[in-house]
């Protein structure tokens, strides 16, 4: 939360106080002043705090190691070529230790928080393989976006096989 | 008589020239087989014109709930003001049930006083008879103030014109950098106004009980996190920040608590935070997925999603004693629960063959049906009479809100004007 956001909050404060509409429409319950009376306010902006960047050119090694691993429907297991990759990462987090975020994403079908929840279950299987491999699982933060980040936006198998997965990237 | 023909066009005219300017366009595909016909006579302010066109309005409610069709203004033969000025032929002749006329006046201080009426066709009687106040500003809550006291003289239903919509858009800008939005609306989409704008995912809008507030999730910190704010000044507070999910908020309809879900412990589970105290209570506990928290009525029990029987299926949870019991079996995929305000009603997002829809159960009895034909359906929310719900669903690329009644035979979409539109969440009766 920025302090942006407190100031446009307290600047739009002072600007619908001058807006309290003083409707007094029903004469007996007034259920339709209820409504302007409270004059929703208009935006907060609030600037993202944003997460740490792009993809670490380390963390790919040059482009030769997968950052992305994809998921089938409705499944949290790991993938043969997502392990060969997540093999590759084990060792250099292992050797030059960094923090790392595993992000956990979903398709879109099916409802929301419950597909934040898949992600999550989704970036988690990623953590415990890193950490069977033998990596310390304090340098891993987990975090869902559940269907809220797709990476294709069509409604179609294709895009939703690219939606499902987990990104490693640098924390 | 030459003189009232003269008088109609003169209104016809401040009529167009008012015109409608409504910010989305309903599109009714499916109403009821026999709609009652409803006329509303234009109501006119005595020395000038309004700046909204109060019958437009109204007829346009009535409309929207399917279960009325109105009259064109261009075939009515009269415009009567008040009931001395009804001529029950002329609406007959137009095949109106019913007849909605008005009158409006502007007072020395500022306010517009409306007079209405509701009278019935055949009858020859005005069933109804009410005089309202508001400002100018007001105008639109006159008018929906009318519908409400015409579809409840008609229905026997209180009427939720006057209630709003809080709901999630995003739009995609020119960098490819997405802005997620949470905005308010009235119930008929006009006065679209936004609560937040963030860069980062805003999801799971969920009204307090007084309709004063708004829960949510923001991601503005880098992760999910709970937020109250105030509708009247924008103020708001975080409510959660815990490591993993901070999720599916729903305030108890007592006010008192907030059902949520934390996987601080490491798995997706229902908690409660009491507003008084601070303190948050763990619910559920099971390895599987537990989200989705939504109230009974009586603030005594959580309905929720879980997949601890091999596939999301929707459970209820008695608070006090912790007993859970399995509420649904129809398929593999259940969730999302929301409960009508009959407290027997329970909606969800349902996967058959054809995709994933809205459907409803009835608690006591079984009953299932699937109410919408449209696929990826999703975020099922009750109108506060229970007449009606709203969904998200997607229409040719896009992210809408559409509308089915609790019955599924009325149906129309509410096409956005600008990026996807989602989770739709009906306020209470404000």
């Amino acid at each position: 939360m920025s302090f942006q956001t407190l100031k446009n909050g307290f600047l739009i404060a002072l600007l619908s106080s001058f807006l309290v509409a003083c409707s007094s429409t029903g004469k007996n319950d007034g259920s339709a002043s209820g409504v302007t009376g409270d004059g929703s306010g208009s935006g907060v902006t609030t600037g993202g705090a944003g997460d740490s960047g792009a993809y670490g050119d380390d963390l790919s090694a040059g482009g030769t190691l997968a950052t992305v691993f994809y998921f089938d429907f409705d499944s949290t297991n790991l993938k043969p070529e997502a392990r060969a990759a997540l093999n590759g990462h084990a060792q250099r987090l292992k050797s030059s230790p960094i923090y790392v975020r595993l992000e956990g994403h979903g398709d879109e079908r099916g409802s929301r928080e419950y597909n934040m929840a898949l992600g999550e279950r989704r970036a988690n299987s990623v953590k415990e393989y890193l950490v069977l491999q033998g990596v310390d699982g304090q340098y891993i933060e987990v975090i869902s976006y559940g269907e809220e980040r797709p990476a294709a936006l069509g409604s179609d198998e294709s895009s939703w096989g690219l939606n499902r997965r987990v990104e490693i990237r640098r924390r | 008589m030459l003189k009232k023909r003269v008088f109609l066009v003169f209104c016809l005219l401040a009529a167009w020239a008012v015109g409608s300017h409504a910010e989305l366009t309903i599109e009714v595909t499916s109403g009821v087989d026999n709609p009652t016909v409803v006329a509303v006579s234009p109501i006119k302010e005595k020395s000038g014109v309004l700046p909204e066109d109060i019958s437009a309005i109204v007829s346009a409610d009535l409309e929207r709930s399917g279960l009325f069709r109105s009259i064109a203004r261009q075939n009515m033969l009269s415009f009567p003001g008040d009931q001395s000025e009804v001529y029950y032929r002329d609406w007959r002749v137009l095949g109106a049930q019913y007849l909605v006329f008005g009158n409006a006046e502007k007072l020395p201080d500022g306010r517009t006083k409306v007079v209405f009426g509701l009278a019935e066709v055949l009858g020859e009687k005005v069933v109804l008879s009410q005089v309202v106040h508001g400002r100018d500003d007001s105008l639109r809550d006159i008018a929906h103030y009318i519908s409400d006291k015409v579809y409840e003289a008609l229905t026997g239903v209180r009427g939720a014109f006057s209630t709003r919509l809080a709901y999630v858009t995003s739009v995609r800008g020119a960098s490819g950098r997405t802005m997620y939005r949470l905005m308010v609306s009235d119930a008929d989409g006009a006065r679209e106004r936004m609560m937040l704008e963030s860069t980062e995912p805003l999801m799971s809008p969920g009204w307090s009980p007084d309709g004063r507030e708004l829960v949510y999730v923001s991601f503005e910190t880098g992760r999910p996190a709970i937020f109250r704010q105030k509708l009247s000044d924008a103020s708001r507070k975080q409510v959660t920040n815990f490591t993993g999910l901070n999720g599916a908020p729903a305030w108890s309809p007592d006010g008192r608590k907030l059902a949520l879900v934390l996987s601080k412990d490491g798995n997706p589970e229902i908690y409660l935070y009491d507003f008084v105290s601070g303190e948050f209570t763990r619910m559920t506990k099971h390895f599987s997925i537990d989200t989705e928290p939504n109230w009974t009525v009586d603030s005594k029990s959580i309905i929720f999603t879980s997949d601890r029987g091999g596939s999301p299926q929707i459970y209820k949870l008695d608070i006090a004693s912790g007993a859970t019991e399995r509420l649904t079996f129809r398929g593999n995929y259940n969730a999302r629960p929301r409960l009508a305000p009959d407290g027997r009603t329970l909606v969800m997002v349902h996967r058959d063959g054809g995709g994933f829809h809205i459907a409803s159960q009835d608690l006591v009895t079984n009953d299932f049906r699937i109410l919408t034909s449209t696929q990826m359906d999703e975020s099922p929310t009750v109108a506060p009479n229970g007449a009606m719900l709203l969904y998200s669903t997607k229409r040719g690329g896009k992210g809408v809100l559409a509308a089915v009644s609790i019955d599924a035979g009325v149906k129309f979409f509410l096409p956005a004007r600008e990026g996807d539109v989602r989770e739709p969440a009906w306020s209470p009766f404000l």
